[in-house]
């Protein structure tokens, strides 16, 4: 194991014991709390054999739940895509009163624990809920139903995009949007040619983030589902009934699925981190 | 305490930032390592400091080897460039910080730190601020603060790596003289690096001019300055005008493929010619500066322009205006074979 | 126009400001002023009643003692694994740095099934435990072990850009004063680094405090011992006790803000006496 202090002794250094000391003890808290969880899921997924595996998948109810976790994240990204980047155009690029508190709030749904998350659409459109009479008169469900899912996970992954734009956005300063409307841009071609170019790895980065979590997310979405089989469950919800069933083997394999997602995105991750700094667009 | 250095070698990867240094600083010296960036000057320093580590050669602190003692053993006081004074501690933290961190039988009670603390403050006529952060500290007083830092542990040697290279150019020059003072009142040998000539001329005892992880040439500035020893030496400290044996020969005489070595204010201007090594130029260029006039003149028929510098009463005896053709002739030069160091001849 | 905004050539400020202060409101300041307006029909009395009924007190107790702990747990091991991913180089470093941040990407119920598997008294880690006769699933113990997980990214991501910035040369300069390796650490390293390991264990015990679904699994959820307040707050809404749960959120939600609040002034404290 080559490490910078295995030169001869020099003080700005640890020694050479103290060294090995410190990397074995970090990479065994790193293999106890994440490389056995990760392997764990799929040898528990595999332990029956493929086949087992596959048929687990195949299952009419796990398609389900694989559509509907592909739905909600579907316009849960691109809902605070959008406003992630209108939030952070209208924070980084103007001065206006109450900046700093519109930051705090943004940042409120990182605040809130996922169950609340949900309870509070349960309170506005539940059966009880301040909207519940008006919504069971029109025939509307929206709680125990797919909008209800669509409504949390939209909640639980809103600050993630913007949170990542608007530093990024306020670094880079406006100089260059100045430049391109005294040379006659408009507002659109302004954001298209030069504002977007300038983020794009911020962009994306901040939409792996909030789609891994649009997709793994359990409390709040458990909450407003109502668990109905192969109707309101997600990937994580489905994983949940199946071990709560004692059916380990299909349980790990759905769970398998959102692993190797887990795992694609922090190969995504990686690589833009890597452009990122390659292009020099700093992310935090 | 005299620091001897004997074949000091370093290397880094494939580049060699020391090459065979041999060096004597007296005790008590103030002594400049000169050169420009990446000549192994800083290399030099952070070794002596240990901050790093040779790979052969020795290294002898009055007679004594110090190879085997690191940093913290050495008592030497280092001042880094960018000051590195403790962000989080206080002015008075800051210096008493060796202090503080000497083994309990040598370390002294709070009484006696504050007192001493207090002296070097004073000594660096600072010690109103030592209840203020370094962030509050303008960039001279931040290295005011880092030489009483270094000072606090009673050093036997000052090394500073461009004490005054963050900052800006007045401050510079207060800092130079108030080091200058600062020396002669305690006399800690001392070494500093510099890139900037005007510095190492000014302030120190002896200079080193170092390039490419070697030393070039160890005199006083007056040395260094006046008798180059090497025709890098001659580029790097002061302007200078080169003539090529080949378009000038009458300077260089018999030696072949040579180049001579003018410095601007050695060369004579007249309007007519004293002998036959004069050269007829033409004058492109006149320009006062302060006490003296510089004059740029180009030889018939080169584009080069060589560098003439005047005192102003010498200039007013005979004034030239653009256009006008003249003579020159060097009053005192050196000859420096191509590719060989080496001196032939001076008038 | 009025003082509210400086003036600027660039466009569509009116409609950027717009919608972000429209979808705000509809998606998170409303459905949360729910919870406040729901919480206000029990009375003083009844959310009183309700908050100090001795299951949600222990629930609470459960949360905060378990996350705690859990936080300071990351707190000490984050701040090894900060410091090796800086200061040394390893074979397969660039994947271990991928890998911390394998937490925030994996849902939570994985983790949670993954966990209990892992911990229950037959599995890899718990036949370990079980043998000398402790039990880590099903027990507060296993809350911690869930909550760790879900909480080790924060302090080394936090730290690692901090520690990265200690310059080389204050350490030298520490070191050249007659500092040993320790004193150099403790002295100069450490103050340096604290606010953010500080962050970092804020950031880990705020985060816990609202996890869900990775306790769940391990947790065993037995009332008054290893049951979290989340989880009785879903008990509550599941009853239909929609006031009830609220109120417990509402606790949950103001002990969560007293948190992020001391942290925003501990941060405004270190930027300035800190700031270069």
């Amino acid at each position: 194991m080559s490490t910078r202090s295995v030169q001869r002794k020099i003080s700005t250094h640890e020694s050479l014991g103290v060294t090995l000391l410190l990397i074995g003890v970090a990479l065994s808290y790193l293999l106890l709390f994440l490389g056995l969880p990760l392997a764990t899921v799929f040898v528990e997924a595999f332990k029956k054999g493929w086949e087992l595996y596959l048929s687990a998948l195949m299952e009419p109810d796990a398609w389900a739940a694989i559509k509907l976790t592909l739905i909600a994240a579907g316009i849960a990204v691109p809902a605070n895509l959008v406003f992630g980047v209108a939030a952070a155009w209208a924070i980084a690029k103007f001065e206006f009163k109450g900046k700093s508190l519109l930051i705090t709030l943004i940042d409120l749904p990182f605040a809130v624990s996922p169950v609340v998350s949900g309870l509070v659409y349960v309170l506005l459109f539940g059966a009880q809920g301040w909207f519940g009479h008006w919504l069971q008169a029109h025939d509307i469900r929206l709680i125990f139903a797919v909008p209800g899912i669509v409504l949390a996970t939209i909640f639980v992954t809103f600050p993630f995009i913007a949170r990542e734009l608007i530093p990024l956005m306020q670094s880079q300063g406006k100089e260059e949007e100045e430049a391109a409307v005294s040379l006659g841009a408009s507002g659109w071609q302004t954001f298209w040619r030069v504002t977007l170019p300038n983020i794009k790895w911020g962009l994306l980065y901040g939409v792996i983030l909030c789609n891994a979590r649009a997709m793994g997310e359990f409390g709040a979405v458990s909450v407003v589902s109502g668990h109905i089989r192969g109707l309101t469950n997600t990937m994580p919800l489905h994983v949940e009934i199946l071990y709560n069933e004692y059916n380990f083997v299909a349980a790990f394999a759905v769970a398998s699925l959102l692993a190797l997602l887990a795992l694609l995105t922090l190969v995504i991750k990686s690589l833009v981190e890597w452009q990122a700094k390659r292009s020099g667009e700093p992310l935090h | 305490m005299s620091i001897t250095i004997e074949n000091l070698n370093k290397q880094f990867g494939s580049y060699k930032a020391l090459d065979n240094i041999n060096l004597e600083v007296n005790s008590g010296e103030l002594l400049a390592l000169l050169g420009p960036s990446g000549c192994g000057k800083t290399s030099l320093l952070r070794i002596i400091g240990g901050l790093e580590l040779a790979d052969s050669g020795k290294l002898l602190f009055h007679g004594e080897d110090v190879e085997q003692r690191d940093a913290r053993e050495r008592n030497v006081g280092f001042v880094f460039q960018h000051y590195a004074l403790f962000r989080h501690m206080s002015v008075f933290e800051n210096v008493a910080f060796g202090l503080r961190v000497k083994p309990k039988k040598e370390r002294h009670n709070e009484a006696e730190i504050k007192r001493r603390v207090h002296e070097l403050l004073n000594l660096v006529q600072l010690d109103w601020l030592h209840d203020r952060y370094p962030a509050q500290l303008s960039g001279g007083q931040r290295q005011r603060i880092a030489l009483a830092r270094a000072l606090a542990v009673e050093p036997k040697i000052l090394l500073l790596d461009e004490p005054f290279g963050a900052l800006d150019a007045q401050v510079r020059k207060e800092l130079r003289r108030w080091l200058r003072r600062l020396h002669d009142e305690l006399h800690i040998t001392s070494i500093f690096v510099t890139h900037d000539q005007e510095e190492a001329l000014e302030v120190a005892d002896r200079v080193v001019v170092m390039n490419k992880g070697k030393i070039e040439q160890i005199g006083t500035p007056d040395e260094v300055y006046a008798a180059p020893a090497t025709p890098f030496v001659y580029q790097f400290i002061g302007n200078v005008n080169l003539f090529h044996s080949r378009d000038h020969a009458p300077w260089t005489q018999q030696h072949g493929d040579a180049v001579a070595y003018v410095r601007p204010h050695d060369i004579e201007i007249s309007q007519l010619a004293q002998d036959n090594t004069s050269l007829p130029v033409e004058v492109k260029l006149v320009r006062a500066i302060g006490s003296i006039v510089r004059v740029e003149v180009a030889v018939d028929g080169s584009s080069e322009f060589i560098e003439i510098e005047l005192s102003r009463e010498r200039f007013d005896t005979a004034p030239l205006t653009n256009g006008d053709k003249a003579f020159i002739r060097p009053r005192q030069f050196r000859v420096f074979e191509t590719g060989v160091q080496n001196e032939l001849s001076a008038a | 126009m009025s003082r509210f905004r400086a003036h600027s050539v660039l466009p569509s400020f009116n409609l950027a400001l717009g919608f972000t202060l429209l979808y705000l409101s509809l998606i998170v300041l409303i459905p949360l002023s729910a919870l406040f307006f729901k919480t206000a029909t029990l009375g003083w009395g009844g959310f009183w009643d309700v908050i100090t009924g001795d299951r949600v007190v222990a629930s609470l107790r459960v949360t905060f003692l378990t996350s705690f702990i859990a936080a300071l747990i990351n707190a000490f091991f984050g701040l090894i694994v900060a410091w090796v991913l800086v200061r040394y180089t390893f074979p397969g470093k660039r994947i271990v740095d991928a890998l911390v941040d394998l937490p925030f990407a994996l849902p939570t119920a994985v983790a949670g099934i993954t966990l209990a598997a892992l911990y229950a008294p037959n599995g890899w880690m718990g036949q370990y435990f079980a043998a000398h006769d402790i039990k880590v699933a099903y027990t507060p113990t296993g809350i911690v072990v869930a909550l760790t997980f879900i909480g080790l990214p924060f302090v080394v991501r936090t730290v690692q850009p901090v520690l990265a910035d200690v310059e080389a040369e204050v350490e030298e300069a520490a070191a050249s004063l007659g500092a040993g390796r320790w004193a150099v650490f403790s002295r100069v390293i450490f103050p340096a680094i604290y606010p953010a390991l500080l962050t970092g264990f804020a950031l880990a015990f705020a985060r816990a405090i609202g996890e869900y679904g990775s306790v769940i699994f391990i947790a065993g959820n037995m009332p008054y011992i290893s049951e979290i307040a989340p989880l009785l707050i879903v008990a509550k809404l599941e009853q239909y006790d929609y006031a009830g749960a609220t109120a417990i959120a509402v606790v949950m939600l103001l002990l969560s803000f007293a948190l992020l609040l001391a942290l925003n002034a501990l941060q405004w404290w270190t930027s300035r006496r800190g700031a270069r």
